[in-house]
């Protein structure tokens, strides 16, 4: 929880703009996200989706309201994103126990990285094992929350957060209000 | 430790807390007084029932007068004390004891078989931790599973020592007790052998029971299964201390 209020009200009275990204995570963030339901026709009134794996943009904008990240850094890519998304992004999100906490991708953390490339691709891997390299970003030692890398404004804990926790988050946001998620959500939720 | 089952007569004493008016006797400690008049005071190697172990310090309160912080669960109440259990500064000693517990072990609460039924998951709820901000220790610990019935997971362990005194105390096995110094600090069975090879455990589980999170539980659970019952505790222990009265 910052101590600095946070606000995402827009300077002009422009839709908010919301960018999302889904870094060393299982993609459940997101689900959880498209399980507000109807709820997100009536956020669509308010804010615009303007990249995100939800919708067809590739290329981040220069400046965003809202930045949402699920997962955990674990690799150079998963960095690169998250330090790209603090540069454009007014106010930065953690979403779910792998953005705020390391999560089930830094369960691997207390083993040496060899071990564990060596324990998915070669022990368990009757045809043809071999360590996968070809166009893939290097994995980082040590995988870490999104604020041991980037400043984090608000944490949403959650395995997932369920909707109803997202939905109050952005709620509060779109109402310039700083979102309390200890009151909706908790770590493992 | 639990009232004597025929109380001599005590004093009483007047305190006020957090500036309302309050009557205890003499022999009982602050946080008695506070859960007797529902005044919420986290805490976590505190349970009813057990001797005092003032080990977890998130009871902490602060006393007019003095500098230093004292702990609720180990500190008797005098006539005229004026105890604060809710200030600025205790929230955030608490939310810090709250983040160092979860950054010295992996208590990787979505995959745990204690999620959502965890005293130290409904903790950092209550004390507003919605993330650590120190760096997590990322230690291996071990799982000890030789026990037919129960598994022992030191990853999930706070080190508050319901175990060893439910044990000791209650059952009178003793068959848990701690060994090690600051990180090395755990929880053993016997002489530091397998659960599974104790000579001591009756297999009556009351560890289990009164484990605040997933360090202790059933073998079979998945995750979000183990739910725990300690309502025997405050029954089982003014039993005991009632046979011993009579026994005198």
């Amino acid at each position: 929880m910052t101590d600095n209020p946070v606000s995402a009200t827009p300077v002009s009275d422009k839709k908010i703009t919301v960018a999302t990204a889904w870094l060393d995570g299982c993609s459940g963030c997101h689900m959880s996200f498209l399980d507000m339901d109807e709820r997100l026709v009536d956020l669509a009134q308010k804010l615009d989706i303007v990249y995100s794996p939800l919708v067809d943009t590739k290329v981040l904008p220069d400046q965003v309201d809202v930045g949402i990240l699920e997962g955990s850094i674990s690799n150079e890519a998963d960095l690169h994103h998250a330090q790209e998304f603090r540069k454009h992004c007014k106010l930065l999100i953690s979403l779910g126990d792998c953005a705020v906490t390391g999560n089930v991708p830094a369960m691997r953390n207390p083993f040496k990285l060899e071990a564990v490339l060596n324990r998915a691709f070669r022990e368990t891997v009757d045809l043809q094992p071999q360590i996968p390299t070809v166009g893939l970003p290097a994995l980082f030692r040590q995988v870490r929350p999104i604020h041991g890398c980037v400043e984090v404004d608000v944490f949403v804990p959650g395995c997932p957060p369920h909707a109803d926790a997202i939905f109050y988050v952005l709620s509060e946001l779109l109402e310039g209000r700083t979102p309390d998620p200890n009151k909706v959500t908790r770590f493992g939720a | 430790m639990p009232p004597p089952a025929t109380a001599p007569s005590v004093r009483v004493v007047t305190l006020t807390i957090d500036g309302k008016d309050f009557s205890a006797r003499a022999d009982e400690t602050i946080i008695e007084v506070c859960r007797e008049n529902k005044i919420p005071i986290p805490s976590l190697c505190y349970l009813d029932g057990l001797s005092v172990w003032a080990g977890c310090r998130l009871c902490l309160v602060e006393m007019a007068g003095q500098s230093r912080l004292y702990a609720a669960c180990s500190t008797m109440v005098a006539e005229g004390m004026q105890v604060s259990t809710d200030t600025p500064r205790l929230r955030r000693y608490r939310r810090t004891i709250v983040e160092l517990l979860f950054a010295e072990r992996s208590h990787v609460c979505s995959v745990c078989v204690s999620n959502s039924h965890c005293e130290l998951q409904a903790m950092a709820q209550k004390c507003g931790v919605d993330h650590v901000s120190v760096p997590y220790r990322q230690a291996r610990n071990q799982v000890d599973s030789s026990h037919e019935m129960f598994r022992l997971d030191h990853n999930r362990c706070i080190l508050c020592t319901r175990c060893v005194r439910v044990c000791d105390e209650i059952e009178g096995a003793h068959t848990w007790d701690v060994m090690g110094r600051g990180s090395d600090c755990q929880v053993i069975t016997d002489l530091a052998r397998p659960w599974g090879e104790s000579d001591t455990c009756t297999g009556c589980g009351k560890c289990v029971q009164v484990c605040p999170t997933g360090a202790l539980v059933k073998q079979g659970t998945s995750a979000g299964e183990m739910v725990k019952d300690k309502h025997f505790l405050p029954i089982l222990a003014r039993r005991r201390h009632a046979q011993g009265a009579t026994h005198q």
